[in-house]
């Protein structure tokens, strides 16, 4: 039996940059350290084939050099379970690519020490050069824990140990001298693979020209999920499996067993507790409260409630704040620059486009915070496990909660979201049902129509009508998402169980660095997915609306110019009529005029056509739309002004208003149904790799949308 | 309030049948799917589990181990036997 022959080697000198690698366990302050040591120099980005967030960021060191410091997703072992952890698998094996890193920092929380162990000898044993990190050492020195360093390194190849508190950045100075070191790679693994599978073993590093055992070993545990293997090398890595009877579940438990076998009697060997004081005991007294059947389900929807409160009302100041401004900006730019096509286009459909996706921001960041602190606190591994029963129940999974709240601002983030659910079945079903819950686009046509049709009335001293209605349109889209749900979980085939085999973590203070950080990413990511598909449909829809075929716009213009040559009126009024003319025979207008036999029925005219058919975009453009078709002029968000108009549009067959309670109804449940979101379509394909689920996702939206808005009305007419 | 369970008929004690407050120490992991996950997650034979408490609808149960609290569903907890 031969061991690796694999020695020392020295760093890759050649290349510009050094790439670090962080790794570790879920909750061991990795997060923390990426933060510390790359601050605001960090771009998230997307691994190749999956959607995985990149998160990559530059430090500079002491002396001088810059390293690029990749942070890999959480994870408790090499066999992944989700996408996230399939990543860390992927990168560690593939040697080839130029992201491989030249060092990996296992990052460990040392008040767990055995099974962060597991973790960092797989990683050690790949043969990457590697550096070990024990993180919370202030916490373990208050529970009186006491760790031989020189000793654990001595056990594990001379690696170099660190302890740390990430949290108060002690230690990231030692870290970062460390990196300007040259770590070497170790010689001998810590638990040898080759004698549990030998012909496979040497076969697949023969073939495949693997560094070490383990790296072999590994490659033919994954390789049908490996990226970067050609379809020719899984052939032969299938046919070897096959051949050989290498049984990859059995051979994982194995491996996993031994290498505990050879943990266990080092850390006793190390380790010392000098008394046992847990902080843990104050976490499982919170845990009694926040887990209770009745005070558990209060606390939570208590703070459910706070975070609806802080979206509805603190962001409304910034976000009349960039309104005003955008709206400014547009007039600005059609002052100031000389009058053309294109100075129209930026004026009317680019700033507007810009401006509809910015504004969402303020209510997406405070969504943000809230759920960034619930998850650095500990607290939302609790939510899951207080939900997981009640939503197993319609075919959903605990960690389908964060998802579902996160709906409640955009569907976009929510949906993206889903990764952390590592069962394939519960998280399409997820993704599937979030877009019902009522995202804050939807409000603004909420507004809208409850103020036009249901009376400002309190009942009872304390009940407003119109406020019960808006909350009645958020029950509506959480009754939709759960009963979509439940219908689902017939529908699709299962092929493996859910688990929540899941850590609850220590409670902690959240760091605010961290909540920081990931607001500010999440904003940035929203501002670019969704932007680039409302930008691209606001042009589109700019062009529709502002061009028909031949002459009729100019035709309609002239017409009335002329009539109003005979009676000579307000110049203003004659101007929003102009518009009103040219947009109904605008393509927008003649689109509106060609779907409007389809929804008749549902009580809709051709005007609320084209708001339909502008919405298909987004359906916050129904607010824009309407004023224009109602010939409110530029000021989109004065919904008084367009409530107004709107009441007073009569019905030209019944010569009552336009607007009745079944209308205003129909396009309200219309609106809580219909997927008019291209964003949530896009980041749906990209989530799911395919067409397939969002186009059966579109379809069963707008056929429940149509149905439902159909019943409505003709109900209530 | 607890859910019922198909017990094999060599009914050996399971975590899923401990009660709050009570702890065991663990004999084998029975061999599923789930097996290497548990193992990861700290659940070894020869160590002692604590039952800590149960969700309010009885499932899932939060267990602690090693210093490390975590949640399993009833299912899963009853894949890991006792001594």
């Amino acid at each position: 039996m031969s061991t690796p022959t694999a020695t020392a080697k020295s760093i890759n000198v050649q290349k510009s940059n050094l790439t670090v690698a962080l790794a570790g366990n879920p909750n061991s302050g990795k997060s923390t350290l990426f933060n510390l040591l790359t601050g605001l120099n960090q771009k998230v980005g997307n691994y190749p084939g999956v959607t995985v967030e990149r998160k990559s960021g530059k430090c500079s060191l002491p002396g001088g050099q810059v390293v690029d410091i990749l942070d890999l997703p959480g994870t408790y072992s090499i066999y992944p379970r989700s996408t996230d952890e399939q990543v860390v698998t992927n990168v560690l094996l593939h040697r080839s690519s130029s992201h491989y890193p030249d060092i990996v920092i296992v990052v460990a929380d040392m008040n767990n020490l055995e099974r962060n162990l597991l973790l960092f000898t797989q990683i050690q044993d790949l043969g990457i050069p590697t550096i070990f990190v024990l993180n919370m050492a202030d916490q373990a020195r208050k529970r009186g824990l006491r760790i031989n360093t020189k000793k654990l390194s001595q056990h594990l190849g001379q690696v170099p140990i660190l302890l740390m508190n990430a949290r108060n950045g002690e230690g990231l100075n030692e870290l970062k001298a460390l990196l300007q070191q040259q770590i070497k790679q170790h010689a001998s693994p810590f638990y040898d693979v080759f004698p549990l599978f030998p012909e496979a073993i040497a076969e697949v590093k023969y073939l495949l020209k693997t560094q070490t055992y383990y790296e072999a070993y590994l490659v033919l545990q994954h390789f049908e999920q490996l990226p970067f293997l050609s379809a020719s090398e899984k052939e032969q890595l299938t046919h070897l499996r096959n051949q050989l009877h290498f049984d990859k579940n059995t051979l994982q438990i194995e491996e996993t067993k031994e290498r505990y076998k050879r943990i266990q009697p080092i850390l006793d060997e190390v380790l010392t507790l000098t008394e046992e004081k847990g902080t843990t005991s104050f976490s499982q007294k919170i845990d009694r409260i926040v887990t209770h059947r009745v005070f558990g389900y209060l606390i939570f929807f208590g703070i459910l409630f706070l975070v609806f409160q802080a979206i509805f009302t603190w962001a409304t100041v910034p976000m009349d704040f960039i309104d005003y401004l955008f709206s400014q900006l547009s007039e600005w730019v059609k002052v100031t620059l000389p009058e053309g096509v294109l100075t129209n286009l930026l004026a009317e459909g680019v700033l507007p486009g810009i401006g509809g996706i910015v504004i969402f921001v303020p209510q997406i960041a405070i969504l943000f915070v809230f759920i960034a602190i619930l998850e650095e606190t500990g607290y939302m591994a609790r939510v899951v496990f207080l939900m997981d029963k009640m939503m197993r129940k319609v075919g959903l999974n605990g960690r389908s909660v964060v998802p579902l709240i996160s709906g409640l601002a955009c569907a976009v983030p929510a949906i993206m979201a889903t990764r952390g659910i590592d069962n394939w079945k519960d998280r399409l079903i997820t993704i599937f049902v979030t877009p019902f819950m009522s995202c804050s686009a939807r409000l603004p046509v909420y507004t809208i129509l409850i103020a036009l049709v249901v009376p400002n009335r309190t009942i009872w001293g304390f009940i407003n009508l119109q406020g019960v209605t808006l909350m009645g349109m958020y029950l509506l889209g959480f009754a939709a998402a759960m009963v979509s749900a439940l219908l689902m979980k017939y529908i699709i085939r299962a092929q493996k169980g859910g688990f929540l085999i899941m850590e609850l973590p220590t409670y902690r203070w959240p760091r605010w660095g961290n909540v920081f950080m990931m607001t500010y990413e999440k904003s940035k990511t929203f501002v670019i997915e969704a932007g680039k598909i409302i930008l691209a449909v606001s042009i589109v829809l700019w062009v529709l609306a502002s061009y028909g075929p031949g002459q009729r716009m100019e035709q309609a213009e002239q017409q009335l110019l002329s009539e109003q040559a005979q009676m000579p009126g307000d110049e203003e009024n004659m101007d929003n009529a102009i518009a009103s003319a040219r947009l109904e025979h605008s393509y927008a207008g003649i689109m509106g005029k060609w779907i409007e036999p389809a929804i008749r029925p549902l009580g809709y005219d051709w005007k609320i056509g084209i708001a339909l058919i502008t919405s298909f975009a987004a359906r916050e453009v129904f607010v824009g739309t309407m004023a224009t078709l109602y010939s409110v002029g530029e000021d989109f968000e004065d919904e008084s002004t367009i409530k107004s108009r709107m009441q007073s549009e009569i019905n030209t067959e019944t010569g009552g208003p336009r607007y009745t309670l079944a209308v205003a109804f129909s396009l309200l449940v219309f609106y809580a149904f219909a997927m008019q979101c291209m964003s949530t379509v896009a980041i749906v394909h990209r989530e799911t790799n395919g067409w397939k689920w969002p186009l059966i996702q579109m379809a069963y939206m707008s056929v429940l949308a149509y149905v439902s808005a159909l019943c409505v009305y003709q109900i209530l007419a | 309030m607890r859910t019922q369970l198909n017990h094999s008929a060599k009914d050996m004690k399971t975590l899923d049948q401990l009660k709050p407050g009570e702890s065991a120490v663990i004999y084998n992991i029975k061999s599923s799917d789930l097996t290497i996950k548990l193992l990861e997650m700290g659940l070894l034979p020869g160590k002692r589990v604590h039952y800590n408490f149960k969700a309010p609808f009885g499932d899932p149960i939060s267990v602690q181990i090693a210093g490390c609290s975590l949640s399993l569903r009833l299912d899963e907890a009853h894949l890991i036997e006792l001594t």
